[in-house]
């Protein structure tokens, strides 16, 4: 079990660990002491079942779709995360965190956001739980996505624009750092991806891996199996791509592949495949791939999705990648956006630009007439409609 | 003999250690100003290495490192600006960065180039203690280099104990719970502090929050001297001279 597990120090292999100033130590100590134990206890476990049934609507469908298999001559299964509360998988993580920061005593949440599905997710639930919420997002994305914006402060949290540096979810990440570090008696920093010093990519895999555990359970209601020959998500920080591989890691006749955002395409540099171009270096906690200069600072990466739009990736990645385990492939905006097209057209399934980049693979790669594939939708293209409106050429 | 260790053995109580960030304001102001802070009696300098994502600086660090990026600033430029600093200056210089740009340039090629230069110690913000005493204290220790490990108002009895065991050169005392240049001095947070480090066998110097001599003078009070760092980085970036800046220290 040892390989897909973090050692003493917090590593998978050679990538992850807990690169923290000792401000941060306290903190880091105190979730890593404390939240198995929490975590663990019938108490939280019924809350949150609870919550994500009734409140989520658990178990999202693991849905036969025909059209698609058809299309393609095979057999695909859509693991609906899209159907969520809220939107997206990010909900499963913050219920989870939530619930712990509870448990734990603390009476503030702040968390980053990109495209602002993690901080809806976090403001959500900080709402539904009575706890103060301050989302940090970076400037220019809070003007991408400005209906985000809104709906959070909707919900009643606090939204803060990270104006340093790129002003983008790297920004907003280093942000609520800062806002941690400031206020680390009483705040509690909900992570939205497998990213960040240890235990947070650990911690967040196994709220996420709920995901996995559903497919092997409806799948083997369908077909009597429970493995299938593939699955496939994709990935930017990378949460739900480990939600929705975890339970299959050990299962070495499952291919699993992972889509990475290659924006323009790689060898552009307008990119945000970071296992493509990346190389081993430190960001928010973690050692990982890294978009990077040869000089060690961060490169801005680009990708369609706001999502993926991140220059590292979760340290398990990483691992995953360096050992073999995960096929990681890079697909382009214009393949995403065909993919998001087409799956609309095909199924009346409109994707998330995120989870496009995992549809893409359908047209990459050939699958035999008897495989059974499950792509996970992590979340809805409602939020990327103008996007997608821009770009009608990929319509066909 | 490590020009850290002569300081402190020389040196019991003012001493006054020096941030800038290297690069700023203009890209070739390294060597001219650590020249000036030697000359204005700064007793120590710290030298960052500018990091595109600083997380544990405030406003002002950030806002430098941003601007020597800009500049062009590298740890290779740096490393060459440095190359003959020690027929010039004789105080202690340690430079301080996050990591990434270290591992990128190769741990041991950066530890084997700035002691050849005449650097005395190490200050890597996020560089936790428990991977340092693993993977880089021996390193550190062949190329003549301490490695500065910080401490926090919330850094427990025992870890402080562990943390001193383990240190070379000095402690940072980090003053309160914040970024750099973010929060003010606050006796009542010294004092406990103060208490806690009685036993400690390490030199301390406070850092965070120091800006002006009333600050300096109450930090000294609490440690062997204090660090400015952000209030500095803030003065040469409004074209104040380093002479004026350092005398209002001690006048």
């Amino acid at each position: 079990m040892s390989k897909y597990k973090t050692n003493e120090y917090g590593f998978y292999g050679n990538f992850g660990g807990a690169y923290i100033p000792e401000m941060l130590y306290p903190n880091i100590e105190n979730l890593k002491q404390n939240y198995k134990a929490i975590i663990n206890t019938d108490s939280f476990q019924n809350e949150f079942k609870d919550l994500l049934k009734n409140y989520v609507g658990r178990p999202s469908p693991l849905y036969f779709a025909k059209n698609l298999s058809k299309k393609y001559n095979t057999n695909i299964y859509l693991k609906r995360e899209d159907l969520n509360h809220t939107g997206s998988h990010k909900i499963n993580n913050t219920i989870g965190q939530i619930l712990l920061a509870k448990q734990m005593g603390k009476t503030r949440i702040i968390a980053e956001t990109g495209a602002g599905q993690h901080g809806v997710a976090t403001a959500t639930v900080a709402t539904l739980l009575g706890i103060d919420c301050v989302i940090y997002m970076g400037e220019k994305d809070m003007q991408r996505q400005a209906p985000n914006v809104e709906r959070i402060k909707m919900l009643g949290a606090k939204v803060i624009a990270a104006k340093s540096g790129s002003k983008t979810l790297k920004d907003a990440t280093n942000e609520a750092l800062r806002d941690w570090i400031n206020n680390p008696e009483n705040t509690f920093y909900v992570i939205g991806s497998v990213v960040g010093p240890h235990p947070y990519p650990e911690m967040v895999a196994e709220f996420q891996s709920i995901i996995s555990k559903e497919i092997k359970i409806q799948l083997f209601e369908k077909t009597g199996k429970e493995n299938p020959d593939y699955v496939i998500a994709c990935v930017g920080g990378g949460s739900n791509a480990i939600g929705t591989f975890y339970n299959f890691l050990e299962d070495d006749n499952v291919k699993l592949i992972a889509t990475e955002a290659g924006g323009l395409g790689i060898e552009t540099g307008k990119t945000a495949a970071s296992l493509k171009v990346g190389k081993p270096g430190v960001i928010h906690g973690s050692k990982t791939y890294l978009i990077q200069t040869d000089d060690g600072q961060i490169i801005e990466p680009h990708s369609i999705s706001a999502g993926l739009d991140y220059p590292g990736i979760g340290p398990l990645h990483a691992h995953l990648h360096d050992i073999k385990r995960v096929n990681y492939i890079s697909i382009n905006d214009d393949e995403a956006l065909k993919a998001g097209f087409m799956l609309t057209r095909t199924e009346g399934i409109l994707p998330a630009l995120e989870s496009a980049h995992a549809v893409a693979v359908l047209e990459k790669q050939s699958f035999k007439t008897k495989d059974v594939i499950v792509v996970t939708i992590s979340g809805r293209g409602d939020k990327d409609l103008s996007n997608y409106l821009q770009n009608n050429k990929f319509k066909k | 003999m490590n020009r850290l260790d002569k300081l402190f053995n020389n040196k019991k109580e003012n001493i006054l250690s020096i941030y800038f960030t290297a690069g700023f304001p203009k890209i070739d102001d390294t060597v001219k100003i650590i020249k000036e802070l030697e000359e204005n009696g700064v007793d120590l300098i710290e030298i960052g290495i500018p990091f595109s994502d600083p997380v544990a600086d405030g406003a002002t660090i950030q806002e430098s490192s941003k601007i020597a990026l800009q500049n062009g600033m590298t740890l290779k430029l740096l490393l060459s600006q440095l190359k003959n600093i020690r027929q010039e200056v004789e105080m202690p210089i340690i430079l301080m960065g996050y990591l990434n740009p270290i591992m990128q340039y190769r741990i041991e090629k950066f530890c084997a180039d700035i002691e050849k230069i005449g650097i005395d110690g190490l200050i890597v913000p996020d560089l936790p203690f428990d991977l340092f005493i693993k993977d880089y204290k021996e390193l550190f220790a062949k190329y003549n280099l301490h490695n500065i490990n910080l401490i926090t108002p919330s850094t427990s009895n025992d870890r402080i104990k562990l943390i001193d065991e383990h240190s070379t050169g000095f402690i940072y005392v980090v003053s309160s719970a914040s970024t750099t240049g973010t929060k003010q001095l606050d006796d009542s947070v010294l004092k406990n502090m103060f208490n806690k480090l009685q036993n400690i066998k390490s030199p301390t110097l406070i850092g965070f929050g120091i800006s002006d001599k009333q600050g300096f003078n109450n930090a000294c009070n609490f440690a062997n001297g204090a660090i400015i760092g952000s209030a500095f980085v803030k003065t040469i970036g409004e074209n104040m001279s380093v002479k004026e800046y350092i005398n209002s220290l001690f006048v």
